[in-house]
């Protein structure tokens, strides 16, 4: 249907080099991703993974000085934030923001029909629409109440972390970078979240996780594993490589502790 | 023109039907103000002569008043002998003739706005053809009000067909002496609604109905008094959400509001007059006196405005709660773009016991806007048990915009119970991103996110215009986020 097969490439980064406020955040990086594949892109504290994530949907206020982003073959840094949603990149946010008095239900719909328009397809109609939301409710555990409830306002940090991965269940991206979507998590909303994840994992879809601990990938099974450290990616592997990273720390990776 | 022009008379300015037969033209006075233009007025308008002695009071006090210069705005000094104080209503001659003649902004934004075809004519100023469809439907909503026994009509006409309720209740809220715009208003007032509803009736339906149809150029000292009798009860509605062609700079009405026991008034604003341009060039200044006095038992009155308009807003409108378990309320978005300027609020003076009021406050200040919320909560010691609820919110898009709150409170009753709360946001880069990553444009974003804001404000609102509101505050913001 989205004329996606397993292995073409979904997002092809190369040399990407950014400031913010004047400082160096990414410094020549590189990341090949595929359909069907999940990414896992680990670092310490302050490496840029953020950056990244926010750089590759359309942050303003971050400036590419080098490099180059495909998206699906697309020069992806020409387009503006909601062109790159609307072509199925989506973002799941580690601060998911509230917004008061808008309703959660109101958003998603405006989303969704973004997103269908963008495909040529028609917009849903309330009743179709409240089927479909009820039904990924159900797999992200989320009751009923979250429908008539304000975008995030007076969530719960897991909450907001459900409803980001509920959101991308009914978008149905083309590539999802979750943005430390196990940060403040506890071990019981953590397993629904990546349950979450996992039923969105597909031939036509790439995930990239960004996180910090390895933890989330004992849950979400990585194809492959990124140490981003110093602004670019220092060493990938497989699933052993998180592990190792845990054992030994990311000193072991980080090239005399250079970056700060 | 080939409509019958008594019918349009009839319509749009009745002062032509009662008196106003001859001179059309040459009843313009020349700029000035003293006693003998006063006089003048009140007898091109044939009124009784407690009106004169009442008209003449107030000047004779404004002269003695000083113009006020605490609000939160700045402006060039106002001349007020440059002023022409009475002005029979503009003919079609100076407007424009159809159409095709007005600015196609304008007529983009009532485009926008969903504004009803027949009804854009008469906003832009047209004063031919289009305004005509309506003069049927007119006659059947005056039908059905006087039916209900309710009076809603011209001021002037109150004058003369109501002197009696007009002497008993005209000044009886916003005394002559209240404040320098409202004795300018009492002395040269020109025209403006009046509102009777009878013991126990409700009126048949929100009367901005009628209005919308029938007001037009109400001129620049607008006077409303609005009565409802014990148990009644009536909603009504002022403005139009749609940009009102209007040359006058200074407005400066009064709005008096009457609740006797059990009554309830329910008075809801949108206001949209012109805000001058993004320079802040032209525009009008919107200095008005609103009060509700809740004089019986049990008694309600509730405000809600959607201000989005006029380059300088200076308007409190307030509840008086004299009898007890009497209710006041008000509910506010106001909306500063570009160089406007609003400083409103409201006054919640408790008097009779168990008094209640709430007061919700939505300012969202754009571009290099000022808006500013002033409030005074005061309860008397005769107000045992009284209670207030104030919120006030404020939301700023952009570095160059300000917001103030100024909350008064004075308590002399050891039983009252006083709620505040009040936050700054700021349109958030973060919620703005949200959105966008959602595939939402950035105008549906600001939009969503206004109307979040404003919620709790627009459920207020008749139903039909809380649409129409949330439509205006689109526009308002257009091009307040790059």
């Amino acid at each position: 249907m989205s004329g996606i097969h397993k292995g073409d490439p979904i997002l092809e980064v190369r040399g990407l080099t950014v400031d913010v406020q004047g400082r160096r955040i990414l410094d020549g990086l590189d990341l090949t991703v595929r359909a069907g594949e999940v990414h896992a892109i680990m670092g310490p504290n302050g490496a840029g993974k953020s950056t990244l994530s926010q750089v590759l949907a359309g942050r303003p206020d971050y400036e590419v000085k080098a490099g180059s982003v495909r998206y699906r073959g697309e020069d992806l840094l020409a387009l503006p934030a909601e062109e790159r949603a609307r072509r199925g990149l989506f973002l799941g946010f580690q601060y998911p923001v509230e917004i008061p008095g808008v309703n959660n239900v109101y958003l998603l719909k405006a989303a969704l029909n973004a997103r269908r328009r963008q495909r040529g397809e028609s917009e849903v109609d309330a009743f179709e629409f409240l089927a479909l939301v009820r039904d990924k409710m159900k797999l992200m555990q989320m009751d009923e109440s979250f429908l008539s409830r304000g975008v995030n306002e007076g969530f719960s940090g897991g909450e907001k972390k459900r409803n980001e991965i509920l959101q991308m269940s009914v978008l149905e991206p083309t590539l999802a970078i979750l943005d430390e979507t196990d940060s403040g998590l506890d071990i019981d909303a953590l397993k629904v979240v990546a349950q979450g994840v996992n039923s969105l994992r597909r031939d036509d879809r790439a995930i990239v996780l960004v996180t910090h601990y390895q933890r989330l990938l004992d849950y979400i099974v990585p194809d492959q594993v990124h140490v981003l450290a110093g602004g670019r990616i220092l060493k990938s592997g497989d699933r052993s490589l998180a592990l190792e990273l845990e054992r030994r720390g990311y000193d072991w990776v980080r090239e005399g502790g250079a970056a700060a | 023109m080939a409509t019958p022009p008594n019918q349009l008379d009839d319509l749009v300015s009745q002062q032509y039907r009662h008196g106003f037969v001859t001179d059309i033209d040459a009843d313009t006075l020349p700029p000035g103000l003293d006693e003998d233009v006063i006089r003048l007025i009140s007898r091109k308008k044939q009124e009784p002569s407690f009106l004169l002695e009442w008209r003449l009071k107030a000047f004779r006090h404004w002269l003695t008043m000083r113009e006020p210069h605490w609000a939160h705005v700045r402006y060039a000094p106002i001349d007020y002998q440059a002023i022409s104080y009475f002005s029979a209503p503009k003919t079609n001659k100076d407007g424009p003739k159809s159409l095709d003649e007005v600015d196609p902004k304008l007529l983009a934004t009532y485009d926008k706005l969903g504004v009803p075809l027949h009804e854009r004519a008469r906003l832009a100023g047209v004063a031919v053809d289009a305004v005509f469809d309506s003069v049927s439907v007119a006659t059947t909503f005056k039908a059905r009000l006087a039916e209900a026994g309710v009076i809603f009509c011209p001021f002037s006409d109150a004058v003369r067909e109501h002197p009696e309720l007009v002497e008993r209740y005209l000044g009886s809220v916003v005394p002559t002496t209240d404040n320098f715009y409202a004795a300018l208003n009492s002395a040269v007032f020109s025209d403006g609604s009046f509102v009777y509803v009878p013991k126990g009736v409700r009126s048949p339906m929100e009367l901005s109905t009628y209005f919308r149809i029938n007001e037009a150029k109400t001129g620049q000292f607008e006077r409303t008094l609005i009565v409802a009798d014990e148990g009644s009860y009536v909603s009504y509605l002022e403005g139009c959400s749609a940009p009102q062609r209007d040359e006058n700079q200074l407005h400066a009405a009064v709005v008096e509001l009457v609740a006797l026991d059990d009554a309830q008034i329910k008075y809801s604003t949108v206001q949209n007059w012109y805000p001058g341009d993004e320079n802040g060039v032209g525009g009008i200044y919107n200095f008005v006196t609103k009060r509700g006095e809740c004089r019986g038992r049990n008694s309600r009155i509730s405000w809600t405005q959607v201000e989005t308009g006029s380059a300088i807003t200076w308007k409190y409108p307030s509840c008086v709660l004299l009898g007890d378990h009497s209710v006041g309320e008000f509910y506010s978005v106001a909306v500063a773009n570009h160089r406007q300027q609003a400083d409103t609020g409201t006054k919640m003076i408790h008097v009779g016991r168990n008094t209640r009021s709430t007061i919700v406050s939505k300012g969202i200040s754009a571009g290099r806007a000022q808006n500013t919320y002033r409030g005074l909560v005061k309860v008397l010691p005769s107000a045992d048990g009284a209670r207030n609820y104030t919120q006030c919110d404020s939301l700023l898009m952009g570095s160059e915009c300000g917001a103030h709150t100024y909350p008064y409170v004075e308590v002399k009753n050891p039983t009252a119970t006083l709620e505040h709360e009040a936050t700054t946001s700021k349109i958030g880069e973060d919620q703005l991103f949200y959105c966008l990553q959602r595939g939402l444009s950035a105008e549906d974003a600001i939009n969503m996110i206004v109307g979040g804001f404003c919620k709790s404000v627009f459920k207020e609102l008749p139903m039909e215009f809380a649409v129409e509101a949330q439509n205006l505050l689109a526009v308002s913001l257009e091009g307040a986020v790059g």
